[in-house]
């Protein structure tokens, strides 16, 4: 049995504790925000936040999740949209929009650890979330406005 | 869109749980004098039927003021699910605050709703403008009588109609019901806005969808969840016809969520939108049916294309493109001018075999009933699913709906639903509704794959060093042996891609294909044989010019020649879908964008050499016209890092500006991805490659740090902007590496090769 809170809510947990959490989230909990992209934390698709970190929710098996913490797309803005949220509509970063719950989660972590952050810590922290829009150079604008707005 | 016509449906009872009783409903009708289905339309959540009316969108606007507008293409990113509906909004007057868009489930009666092939705008402004219109003077009509004044008295002012004179103004949810009772215009008496007074055409604005993306809300295929749905993953031949010889499945029901195992079997030729075939695993979650596929055991039976082997076939096309082969345009006498001996140039590209990758894997949900299919799915074509799935389970196609959802990407690849078919022949096995995943695995290696070329090219060149005789010839696979299992020579839509339409001032010109065989499933990628044909032809320009001692774009300038419109003289010339008297190939507009975009990229200040270059390339595709500017540094160790891109963009009229500068810094990325890493091989006719780690992909530092786009104005008619973009990147960026280098590349990708100094 794992226990853990998903967006602030209590879970337990009673299955195979080698399901990873993405599919826990997205089959189970019904959190679809967070997306399948390769099962192999090659694309960053399904970055959640587990306590503050930026993980691959789908290699993180659910037996290393008892008492953590797990913040995703859907429970970021739970509040009002997240600072980054906002930076993302207001430089309006998607196209298609697929991996971008992953891009902003993973931007959430980056500006968690470094508020400021610079383009070779931008390149660095995002070089693990793909977009296959290529949306890139407006996520790096979306960061900045976002570091800018203090998060 | 020709003859289209607008039709009321208020009267009819229809469109229950989307329009409230009263409201004002328009259908566009694509096809004039066919009957009208009374009560069906093909909306999500209302009965198909077969009729034979063809509506193209359906408006509707409630006594409440919302106005609802159904988006009938697919959304994979383009913005074409609002920039459709923006029109309407604009020509209605309607306040987008209050406009719903609903999304059109597939049917025939929509008319063409392939999102694909860059054509939607191209396809439907028109259409969406007299929907709009339409709309807004039977709205004034209705205001008119209440008030019995003349129409001419009345206007309209944002989702209000006004009576100038007494300054009296009713809202359009006043007038709805009203509206629904007066006669359709005709289309001949339809009143259009004047460019100056759109309201949200050629405006910025972004999409629809905007918040619900960054907010992580269920709108792709994947979350679409039914009741009573199991999960399913599929384990298919290995080798493309390949047959399941025996599988045991007893280690992959004993895993914890495993239903059952059911088999699929093997297409019939042509493989068309037909599933693979192969081994389902069924179970109770995504994570259950990937892990008791691990467990599976399975003999196969490969069958011929076993023998394909990428590095032998690669000497095939490349020997081929060096013999003489079926000539598709001529002009002049090349071999007499090559025959005369001077100085020629000859060089070979070639291109590996590409997948499209999209972001979001191929997933589909279905559900049989009674003889009956609903299936939920990211699709470019509807339609196609309902034929597909219809041929496939001997029903009916009107009797399969298709939802569609918002795609993760697409690239051409959700345009062909064999995943789709899946589904709904699992769910016909088992009785209850199937959501078949994809693993990034199953993406790759079982794609409809963008096709291997090899390109040659020879010119004989004068004492200016242009060109007096130019012969150039390509081969690869047909995405035609998609439909046609003998289809051995480039199809006309291919060639058309950048090949037999090249536009150079030549007096001798002979422009060739070679017969090539497919092994694996052939596709339509973004840009498609634009992307290997730009690369040799704006590389082989590059190439001349600098053994002229020319500047590049100079040389390119006087290669395309005097402002003129071409005259191919290609009966089988295929113009991307639009008539060519609309969308004729324009030299002065190539050469404009051409000279803008260095203009913008400042070439020819700075030098090129010693680790930095700029190179450029122009290209007509899709019927707009591209060109880039792309600057590099390469360092010591040959890592090249694309610096800034500047594009500039002839696309006619634009009706998103926002969303056309995202497609071309979009494909500026993408390209740079296919341009550095892009390559599927296959071994005994397998695919080697299997997820992101041996196929790679534009990442972060991998696209230009910046991409300058600018737009011409323009109100020539609207053109295709998702593909055209990526052709001409790719030589761009390879004539920079050269300019920095000094290294000629031939092939493509650059992970292939050591820029190490």
């Amino acid at each position: 049995m794992i226990q853990l809170r998903v967006n602030g809510v209590k879970r337990t947990f009673r299955g195979d504790p080698k399901m990873p959490l993405l599919w826990y989230l997205r089959d189970a909990l019904d959190l679809t925000g967070t997306k399948y992209g390769c099962g192999a934390a090659l694309c960053g698709a399904c970055t959640v936040l587990q306590n503050d970190e930026a993980v691959r929710a789908c290699v993180t098996p659910m037996s290393a999740l008892n008492g953590a913490r797990i913040t995703t797309i859907e429970g970021l803005g739970r509040h009002g949209l997240h600072p980054v949220q906002r930076a993302w509509m207001r430089i309006n970063v998607p196209q298609c929009g697929y991996c971008q719950a992953g891009q902003i989660m993973q931007a959430v972590a980056l500006l968690k650890s470094k508020p400021k952050p610079s383009d070779e810590d931008i390149e660095h922290a995002m070089s693990g979330n793909i977009c296959r829009c290529a949306t890139y150079p407006r996520i790096r604008a979306a960061i900045k406005a976002a570091a800018g707005e203090s998060v | 869109m020709t003859n289209v016509d607008i039709v009321n449906l208020s009267r009819r009872g229809f469109l229950k749980g989307v329009f409230s009783t009263g409201a004002l409903v328009l259908g566009v009708r694509l096809l004039p004098g066919s009957a009208w289905a009374a009560d069906q339309l093909p909306l999500a959540g209302a009965t198909v039927d077969s009729t034979v009316f063809h509506p193209g969108l359906f408006l509707g606007i409630n006594p409440d003021g919302t106005v609802i507008i159904v988006a009938h293409r697919s959304e994979m990113g383009t913005g074409i699910r609002t920039s459709l509906p923006r029109v309407v909004a604009d020509e209605l007057d309607a306040d987008w605050s209050r406009v719903r868009i609903q999304q059109a489930i597939g049917d025939p009666r929509y008319g063409e709703q392939n999102t694909d092939g860059s054509r939607s705008v191209r396809y439907f402004f028109d259409t969406m403008r007299e929907a709009g219109a339409t709309g807004r003077m039977m709205l004034i009509a209705a205001a008119a009588k209440r008030w019995k004044v003349s129409p001419e008295q009345c206007t309209t002012t944002l989702h209000a109609v006004v009576h100038s004179a007494t300054g009296r103004k009713l809202g359009y949810g006043q007038l709805a019901s009203a509206a629904a009772k007066m006669p359709v215009p005709n289309k001949d008496a339809l009143k259009f806005k004047s460019s100056s007074q759109w309201r949200y055409i050629g405006k910025k604005f972004v999409s629809y969808d905007l918040a619900g993306i960054c907010t992580g809300k269920p709108l792709y295929g994947g979350d679409v969840k039914v009741d009573g749905m199991v999960y399913a993953s599929v384990e298919h031949p290995p080798v493309l016809g390949g047959k399941v010889k025996s599988h045991e499945d007893r280690d992959a029901l004993k895993v914890r969520g495993v239903h059952k195992t059911v088999l699929i079997p093997p297409f019939k030729p042509p493989y068309a939108f037909q599933a693979l075939g192969g081994v389902a695993v069924i179970a109770n979650s995504t994570w259950a049916a990937f892990e008791g596929r691990k467990k599976l055991k399975v003999a196969w039976d490969d069958g011929p294309n076993a023998s394909y082997n990428s590095p032998a076939y690669r000497k095939e096309l490349e020997e081929t493109a060096r013999r003489p082969g079926r000539v598709v345009r001529s002009e002049g006498d090349v071999e007499a001018v090559f025959s005369k001996g001077g100085r020629i140039i000859e060089a070979g590209y070639y291109a590996p075999h590409l997948a499209h990758a999209a972001t979001e894997p191929p997933v589909a949900v279905a559900h049989y009933h009674n003889g009956k299919v609903t299936a939920w799915a990211p699709v470019q074509n509807p339609q196609a699913v309902q034929e597909a799935v219809a041929g496939e389970l001997g029903i009916k196609k009107e009797d399969v709906i298709c939802h569609v959802t918002m795609l993760g990407c697409a690239f051409g690849r959700k345009s062909k639903p064999d995943f789709v078919v899946e589904a709904a022949l699992l769910s016909k096995a088992l009785g209850r509704p199937v959501k078949v995943a994809w693993t990034r695995e199953d993406d790759i290696k079982f794609d409809y794959y963008h096709a291997v070329a090899a390109m040659y090219l020879k010119a004989a060149v004068g004492q200016d060093g242009m060109p007096a005789a130019w012969l150039q010839r390509s081969v690869f696979p047909s995405l035609m042996a998609t439909f046609n299992p003998n289809q051995d020579y480039g199809s006309s839509l291919e060639l058309s891609m950048g090949w037999n339409d090249i536009p150079f001032a030549v007096p001798n010109l002979q422009i060739e294909n070679g017969r090539a065989i497919a092994h694996v499933r052939i596709g339509w990628l973004r840009s498609v044989a634009n992307v290997y044909h730009a690369f040799a032809v704006q590389s082989f320009v590059d190439e001349l010019a600098h053994a002229a001692g020319r500047d590049p774009v100079d040389y390119q300038l006087a290669l395309n020649g005097p402002a003129r419109i071409l005259n191919l003289g290609i009966k089988d010339y295929w113009n991307y879908g639009s008539p060519y008297s609309k969308y004729p190939i324009e030299t002065g507009r190539l050469n404009r964008v051409l000279e803008m975009c260095a203009n913008q990229a400042g070439w020819g200040k700075r030098k090129s050499g010693n680790g930095w270059g700029m190179g450029i390339a122009v290209h007509r595709s899709f019927t707009a016209y591209v060109a880039t500017a792309v600057q590099v540094e390469v360092d010591h160790k040959g890592k090249v890092t694309i610096a800034r891109a500047d594009t500039v963009v002839d696309a006619g009229l634009v009706v998103s500006p926002e969303m056309v500068v995202q497609q071309f810094e979009g494909a500026a990325g993408f390209a740079a991805g296919i341009a550095r890493t892009g390559e599927i091989t296959a071994t005994n006719g397998r695919i080697d490659q299997s997820n992101f780690n041996d196929y790679e992909v534009a990442r972060f530092a991998d696209a230009p740090y910046e991409t300058r786009v600018t737009i011409v104005p323009s109100d020539a008619p609207p053109c295709g902007v998702g593909e055209p973009g990526v052709p001409p990147f790719i030589p761009a960026f390879y004539n920079a590496i050269f300019a920095a280098t000094g290294k000629r590349l031939r092939e493509l990708p650059l992970s292939k090769h050591n820029l190490a100094a």
